[in-house]
C-alpha cells in the first residue's frame, strides 16, 4: 500500500445532490413565469430581470469579500434572490429600482444576518418591501398588458369596489392581466410548480394549504354575502401562485417538519386574506410569508417529530 | 452471484482480545507455545464477554499491539501457522439425538464457550441473549442485510438454509418461544426461495415453534433491531429499553449458523463469512475467513483493479475507514469494501440551508440539523435534548444532506460528550 488511506466518518456514500444544483433547478423552474412576463410586458422588463440579477451576484460576492468569507456567488442562491425580487416588481418601474431592491435584499436581508441558511426573512421579500415602502409610486404603477398604458392589476381594482373589466379566469391564467412580471402568468408558474413537487425539491404541505385557505376565505368572506365569493378570481391573481410555490416554500425561512409547515401555509393563507380583504392594501402575500417567517421559529419548537420509542404526544 | 469461496490459510492470524461488546479478554497462552485450531486462547471473569480462539494450529509468536478494525489499536494474540490446520482431537461432532437431550443450560454453555457474538456488527456476547431475564414470545432472525454492497447473510442463506434452521430451533429452545419470524428482504429472492421450501420441511416435521417467512421491502436501514421489530410487528422498543421488553428477541442468520456449528460440529467461532467488493477490486467475492486473516490477504485474493484509496470494514453507511490494511478481520466483520479515489472524496461541509431532508429520512424521528447546530455550539444539553441519544448512526441524515454536513459525526460527538 503505497498511498495513505482516506479515514472518515461513516456514511462514506452520498447522494448526488447539493445545495447548488437545487438552487439553480429552482431558478430553472421559474424561467418559464419570467419568459412569459417580458412577452407580455415587452423587453424592458428583461431588463429588469437581469438588473435584479446582477446586483444581487454583485452585492453577495462584494460583502463576502469584504467580510473576508469565501465568496458563494455561483451557489445560485443570489441568483434566486435577485430573480425572486425582479419578479415582484411591477413591469415599468425604473431601472435603478431593482438594482437598490436586490442591494437591500442581499445586504439587509441575508448578510447581515450570516449568509445562506442564517436569515429569518426571505430576502427578496424583504428587498420588496423595502421599494414598497420607500417607493410606492413606483410600486404600484402597473400597465396593461401588451401596452404601456397603466392601469390597476385586478386585485386594485376589487379592492377600490371598481367594475373589473373584462377580465375572464382564462386571462389570469394566462397571464393577460395587470400585474408584477414575474406572477402574471399562472400557467408557467404552475409548470414550474410541477416539476420542482416531481423532483421532490419543494413538498406539497405549504402551498397547497396556503392556496386553499385563500380561496377558502374569498369564498366565505369575499362576495357581497357570505358564502359567495369568488375564490378562483383570488386564487388566480396578485402574487398567490408565485408566492405559494416559490417563495412561501424557502427552506431557510419556513418550518422544518411537515407538520409545521402546513400550519405553516394556513398561516400565510389567513394573513393573506385578512390583508386583502379587509386590511389597507389591495395584495398581501409579501406581508404574510414575512410575518410567517418571523413565527417559523416558534412553530418549529411545537411540531418537532416524535422520537422512536417515545410516548405520542397527543 | 458468486458462491461461498475458502482463500488460501494465512501463514499468520492476529487475534484481537477484544470481539465483542464487554470486557477485553487476558490472553491464556503464552509466546512459543503451539495452539490447535479451536483451542480456547483467551478469557476473563466479567459479567458481559466471550472467550476468543485459536483459528490456526500452530505456534504463538507474539502477544502484542496491532491495528483493530473497530479500536484503531489494540493488544492482540499472533499465531504463526504450521499449515496441518490441526483441530483438538476432542471436538467430535455431535449427532441429531445427541443435540436433541441438551437442555437450554447445556446449550448456552455451548454457545458461550464457543465465544459466539452477534454477527451482525453488534458483537454482543450471544449466550447472555439466549437467557433474557424477562420471559420473550417472538423470536426474529434478521436476514435483512440491508447495507448495500454487502453479500454475506445472503450467501449464507442461499447455501446454509438447513444449518441456520438447525441454528434458530436451538435458539428457539433456548428461549422457550411459540412464534419465530424470519425476515428476509425482497432483492434476496434465491434466500427467500429456499426459507421457504426448507420450512416447509421444518413444520412438517412437526416442530413446536410456529415459523413464519415474511418478506420484506429492501429498505435501509431495516437490519437495525429496533427498526426491524418495528417493521414486522408494528410495535415500538420505548426508549432506553431492550427489545425483550416487549417480548422479542432477534438473532442475525449468520449467528445462528455460528449457533449450529458450536452444537453439532463442536465448532468454536473461528470463521466467518465476509464480502470482499468495491470498485477497486477486481473480482469481487464473499468469503468463509479465519478470524485474525490480514485483509490484505483478502484484498490480495480478490486482485486489485486499482489502488484503494478508502477500505472500509462493515458497510458503506455504517462501516469504518481503515487506516491501514494490516487490520485483521474479527468476529464482526460483515464485509471489506474498496473505494476508489472519486468515491472516497471528502466533501467540502456547506451551510444547513434547514431544507429538512435529515428530518425526512432519520428512521428514528430526529431532527439532525438540529442536534448538528446545538453541537457546533456546545450545547451539549440541548443535543440530549434533541435526543442525541437516540442515534443509531445509521448515516441515512449525512447521506441525504445537499450541503454534506457531516450530521452522523456530531451526534457522535454529542453521545461522547454527554458520556463523560
Amino acid at each position: 500500500m503505497k498511498r495513505k488511506l482516506i479515514v472518515s466518518s461513516s456514511p462514506h456514500l452520498h447522494k448526488d445532490e447539493s445545495v447548488i444544483k437545487i438552487m439553480w433547478m429552482v431558478v430553472v423552474s421559474l424561467i418559464p413565469a419570467g419568459a412569459v412576463g417580458v412577452f407580455v410586458f415587452g423587453l424592458y422588463a428583461f431588463w429588469i430581470i437581469i438588473l435584479g440579477i446582477i446586483t444581487a451576484v454583485f452585492t453577495e460576492g462584494l460583502i463576502e469579500i469584504l467580510t473576508k468569507r469565501k465568496v458563494t456567488i455561483l451557489d445560485g442562491s443570489a441568483v434566486l434572490t435577485g430573480l425572486l425580487l425582479a419578479y415582484n416588481l411591477p413591469p415599468r418601474v425604473p431601472l435603478w429600482l431593482p438594482i437598490v431592491g436586490s442591494f437591500f435584499a442581499i445586504a439587509i436581508g441575508k448578510q447581515v444576518f450570516g449568509g445562506l441558511g442564517q436569515n429569518i426573512f426571505n430576502p427578496a421579500l424583504v428587498g420588496r418591501i423595502f421599494l414598497m415602502a420607500s417607493w410606492p409610486k413606483y410600486m404600484t404603477a402597473f400597465t396593461k398588458p401588451f401596452d404601456t398604458v397603466t392601469s390597476a392589476t385586478p386585485l386594485a381594482l376589487l379592492k377600490e369596489a371598481k367594475f373589473i373589466e373584462q377580465i375572464t379566469y382564462l386571462d389570469l391564467f394566462l397571464g393577460k392581466r395587470g400585474g408584477c412580471i414575474g406572477e402574471v402568468c399562472i400557467f408557467s408558474l404552475l409548470l414550474g410548480a410541477l416539476f420542482l413537487l416531481l423532483r421532490g425539491y419543494i413538498s406539497w404541505h405549504i402551498p397547497i394549504p396556503y392556496i386553499l385557505t385563500v380561496g377558502l376565505f374569498a369564498y366565505i368572506f369575499g362576495g357581497k354575502t357570505l358564502f359567495s365569493g369568488d375564490w378562483l378570481f383570488h386564487i388566480l391573481s396578485g402574487g398567490l401562485i408565485l408566492g405559494a410555490f416559490f417563495m412561501a416554500t424557502d427552506y431557510v425561512t419556513s418550518p422544518l417538519t411537515a407538520k409545521g409547515q402546513v400550519i405553516f401555509g394556513i398561516g400565510c393563507g389567513i394573513i393573506t386574506s385578512v390583508i386583502r380583504l379587509w386590511g389597507g392594501y389591495p395584495e398581501g402575500v409579501s406581508y404574510a410569508i414575512l410575518m410567517m417567517n418571523a413565527v417559523t421559529p416558534i412553530i418549529d419548537r411545537y411540531t418537532k417529530t416524535r422520537i422512536y420509542g417515545t410516548r405520542c404526544a397527543k | 452471484m458468486v458462491g461461498l469461496e475458502k482463500p488460501p490459510l494465512p501463514k499468520q492470524v492476529y487475534i484481537p482480545l477484544s470481539q465483542h461488546t464487554g470486557k477485553a479478554c487476558i490472553p491464556e497462552v503464552r509466546p512459543g507455545e503451539s495452539v490447535v485450531t479451536g483451542q480456547r486462547i483467551a478469557g476473563i471473569q466479567a459479567a458481559i464477554w466471550a472467550p476468543v480462539h485459536a483459528s490456526l494450529s500452530g505456534k504463538v509468536t507474539a502477544v502484542q499491539d496491532w491495528p483493530h478494525p473497530v479500536l484503531g489499536r489494540a493488544k492482540a494474540i499472533v499465531i504463526e501457522s504450521n499449515g496441518e490446520d490441526r483441530v483438538a482431537e476432542d471436538k467430535r461432532k455431535r449427532e441429531p439425538e445427541e443435540v436433541n437431550k441438551l437442555t437450554s443450560e447445556e446449550i448456552r454453555n455451548l454457545v458461550f464457550s464457543a465465544g459466539i457474538v452477534g454477527m451482525g456488527g453488534a458483537s454482543f456476547p450471544t449466550h447472555i441473549k439466549l437467557n433474557p431475564p424477562k420471559p420473550v414470545d417472538t423470536l426474529i432472525i434478521n436476514g435483512a442485510e440491508c447495507e448495500p454492497y454487502l453479500m454475506s447473510d445472503y450467501r449464507l442463506m442461499v447455501e446454509k438454509t438447513g444449518e441456520i434452521i438447525k441454528g434458530i430451533e436451538l435458539i428457539t429452545k433456548c428461549l422457550g418461544v411459540k412464534r419465530v419470524i424470519v425476515a428476509i428482504e425482497e432483492n434476496k429472492p434465491e434466500a427467500i426461495k429456499n426459507f421457504n421450501y426448507e420450512l416447509r420441511i421444518t413444520c412438517l416435521a412437526g416442530r413446536q415453534a410456529n415459523y413464519e417467512l415474511r418478506i420484506l421491502k429492501s429498505q435501509y436501514p431495516q437490519g437495525g433491531e429496533k427498526q426491524l421489530i418495528k417493521n414486522l410487528l408494528k410495535k415500538e422498543v420505548p426508549r432506553g429499553k431492550l427489545p425483550f421488553d416487549v417480548g422479542v428477541v432477534v438473532h442475525n442468520v449468520a449467528t445462528c449458523f455460528a449457533i449450529y456449528e458450536a452444537v453439532y460440529l463442536n465448532k468454536p467461532l473461528y470463521e466467518r463469512i465476509v464480502t470482499v467488493t468495491g470498485s477497486c477490486v477486481l473480482n469481487s467475492k464473499v468469503l468463509l475467513v479465519r478470524i485474525g486473516t490480514p485483509i490484505k490477504e483478502l484484498i490480495a485474493f480478490c486482485g486489485l483493479k486499482e489502488e484503494p484509496a478508502k477500505i472500509i470494514l462493515g458497510g458503506p453507511m455504517m462501516g469504518i475507514a481503515q487506516f491501514t490494511d494490516e487490520v485483521p478481520v474479527i468476529k464482526s466483520t460483515t464485509g471489506i469494501i474498496l473505494f476508489n479515489q472519486k468515491e472516497a472524496r471528502i466533501y467540502e461541509e456547506g451551510s444547513c440551508i434547514r431544507c429538512g431532508a435529515c428530518i425526512r429520512e432519520c428512521p428514528v424521528g430526529l431532527m439532525p440539523c438540529l442536534i448538528n447546530l446545538a453541537t457546533e455550539r456546545g450545547l451539549w444539553q440541548k443535543a440530549k435534548d434533541y435526543g442525541a441519544l437516540d442515534c443509531i448512526e445509521c448515516g441515512l441524515c449525512s447521506f441525504a444532506c445537499p450541503a454534506k454536513r457531516r450530521l452522523v459525526q456530531s451526534i457522535r460527538r454529542a453521545k461522547l460528550e454527554l458520556g463523560k
